[in-house]
């Protein structure tokens, strides 16, 4: 398995430890694609790829529109079954696995517009068969840490686009799973909440790590919040490069993605892009 | 309030043109009427008043034949509709027959039913409950099957089980369309039961309009005519409010 990040060792729980005390981060919890092979139809969608991420690990995931990167993610999430291959979330590759150790953060919200904020927030709860109150409260504390607090009543309509994204991240982080699958989480929103929700979502994982799969079409924001970055080719999608952008995650979103490295690593990042399309 | 006065001030004027044209004679001798054969609104207003009881009884028999007929299609409709949308094999097998039903003319199948479900309120049930299914049962089935699948995806990440996903996303999604086949129904319900009045009865607002027609008392006709609409528009009122009351997303 490749470490080229140094990963905490101890499971960092999510805000969720009195609502699901069986969901503990597993140890060795990581994401295991080998040879992982997937065609929609006749059309082949996704190549031999090969993917670890360590736990804790953040892998963005760039490539072309269309190139197979959100299949890859439902795929991971156990919403799929894959064609040929193995891909592993927490040590299994049963889809029933998959589908209890990934959350999955779909592009748009989704939040359900009969339900306000919190009860949109502490759905996974429910499901699991908590009562309203209790599901409430354990959601109450994190609408405080994500500056949402005095919104828990409000309607997803009362709510602006980076707030609603704040929610759908919420209720992902609620779900207590150890692996977040995100796909393309900030594409609906303008430039300037999009730079805001990065370093948001940086700070939130800064505090509690996770091991993450993101999937953006973004170069700039899949090299600010990850470990690592691969390039995927259009379809079928393969590896076209791997980039370690240098300080994943720092706290000044502005300075990091301007400093000449991250610069560099970027504009390596675009060419691959570049080479991939063809 | 100004949304009110425009159609107040329309209907206003033809009560008022219909009252001249029929107290001065004059709209029957352009139809070629007995004077009597044509009551004007201050005649009906007055059957309406010393006919009240008599309306009011009539009038109660009629709701609660489209009160209850209602009522079966809506259990019937929401039963059917969630069976075809649960299972693909009910949906494929059914769905023509479920267009079948509508295709039947119902006045060819009220005699029958009069047969086999015999004169008391059976038979009424069964023309309003009829055609009122149909509009219930395409509107619920559709509304289940708007569905996002994305939001199905998500449910499922979040570890919801069939049922939760039918209760928390799917049933929401679907209460504004079954509004809309309520309220369809509602509109229909009313002449149903009139017809199935008309074709066996010894009560009802419609048995009342066949009897008065026949001995020619035509203010009591327009009078129990008027009640019906009445009757109609308030119940078409009452789903719409509590649509509003209970769709608040929207």
């Amino acid at each position: 398995m490749r470490q080229d990040t140094k990963m905490p060792t101890e499971a960092v729980q999510f805000g969720t430890a009195d609502a699901s005390p069986s969901r503990v981060d597993p140890p060795g919890a990581a994401v295991s694609i080998r040879g992982l092979h997937h065609a929609y139809g006749d059309l082949d969608t996704i190549e031999r790829l090969n993917l670890e991420v360590p736990p804790h690990g953040v892998l963005g995931l760039v490539g072309p529109s269309g190139c197979g990167k959100s299949t890859l993610l439902e795929l991971l999430a156990g919403l799929q079954e894959p064609g040929a291959g193995e891909i592993a979330v927490g040590g299994s590759s049963a889809g029933e696995e998959r589908l209890a150790h990934c959350a999955y953060m779909p592009q748009r919200d989704l939040l359900l517009p009969w339900l306000n904020a919190i009860d949109n927030a502490s759905l996974a709860l429910r499901n699991r068969g908590l009562g309203r109150t209790e599901a409430r409260r354990s959601a109450d504390a994190l609408f405080e840490r994500f500056g949402l607090a005095g919104f828990e009543r409000s309607r997803p309509a009362e709510l602006s686009g980076g707030m609603r994204q704040r929610v759908a991240f919420l209720r992902t982080l609620l779900s207590g799973k150890p692996v977040l699958a995100l796909d393309e989480p900030f594409a609906s929103l303008d430039a300037i909440t999009r730079a805001e929700m990065q370093g948001w979502l940086a700070a939130a994982l800064r505090s509690d790590p996770r091991t993450v799969v993101l999937v953006s079409h973004d170069v700039e924001e899949a090299l600010y919040l990850s470990d690592r970055v691969v390039v995927l080719s259009s379809r079928p999608a393969s590896i076209v490069a791997e980039l370690s952008p240098p300080s994943p995650r720092s706290a000044d979103r502005d300075e990091a993605v301007t400093d000449p490295e991250f610069v560099a690593v970027r504009e390596r990042a675009l060419a691959a892009l570049h080479e991939g399309s063809r | 309030m100004s949304r009110w006065l425009l159609p107040a001030l329309l209907i206003a004027a033809l009560i008022g043109a219909w009252q001249l044209a029929a107290s001065t004679g004059a709209l029957a001798d352009v139809l070629g009427l007995e004077p009597f054969l044509v009551p004007s609104p201050s005649e009906i207003a007055t059957a309406l008043w010393e006919n009240r009881s008599l309306l009011a009884e009539n009038a109660w028999v009629t709701l609660q034949e489209v009160l209850l007929g209602i009522c079966c299609a809506l259990v019937a409709g929401l039963g059917f509709a969630l069976a075809m949308h649960l299972s693909d094999t009910v949906r494929r097998a059914a769905y023509p027959l479920l267009v079948g039903t509508q295709a039947v003319p119902i006045v060819a199948v009220a005699p029958i039913l009069i047969v086999w479900l015999g004169f008391g309120i059976g038979p009424k049930l069964a023309v309003v409950a009829l055609i009122c299914f149909f509009p219930i049962t395409v509107n619920t089935l559709d509304g289940l099957r708007s569905v996002d699948p994305e939001a199905i995806k998500m449910m499922r990440t979040l570890d919801a089980t069939r049922w939760q996903i039918l209760r928390r996303v799917e049933a929401p999604t679907a209460l504004p369309y079954v509004f809309s086949g309520a309220k369809i129904a509602v509109a229909v319900a009313m002449i149903a039961a009139v017809f199935g009045e008309w074709v066996a009865s010894e009560a009802g607002l419609g048995h009342m309009i066949l009897q008065d027609n026949a001995r020619l008392e035509m203010a009591r006709v327009f009078a129990a005519v008027a009640v019906l609409a009445a009757m109609a528009i308030a119940l078409f009122g009452l789903f719409a409010l509590a649509e509003r009351r209970v769709v608040t997303w929207r």
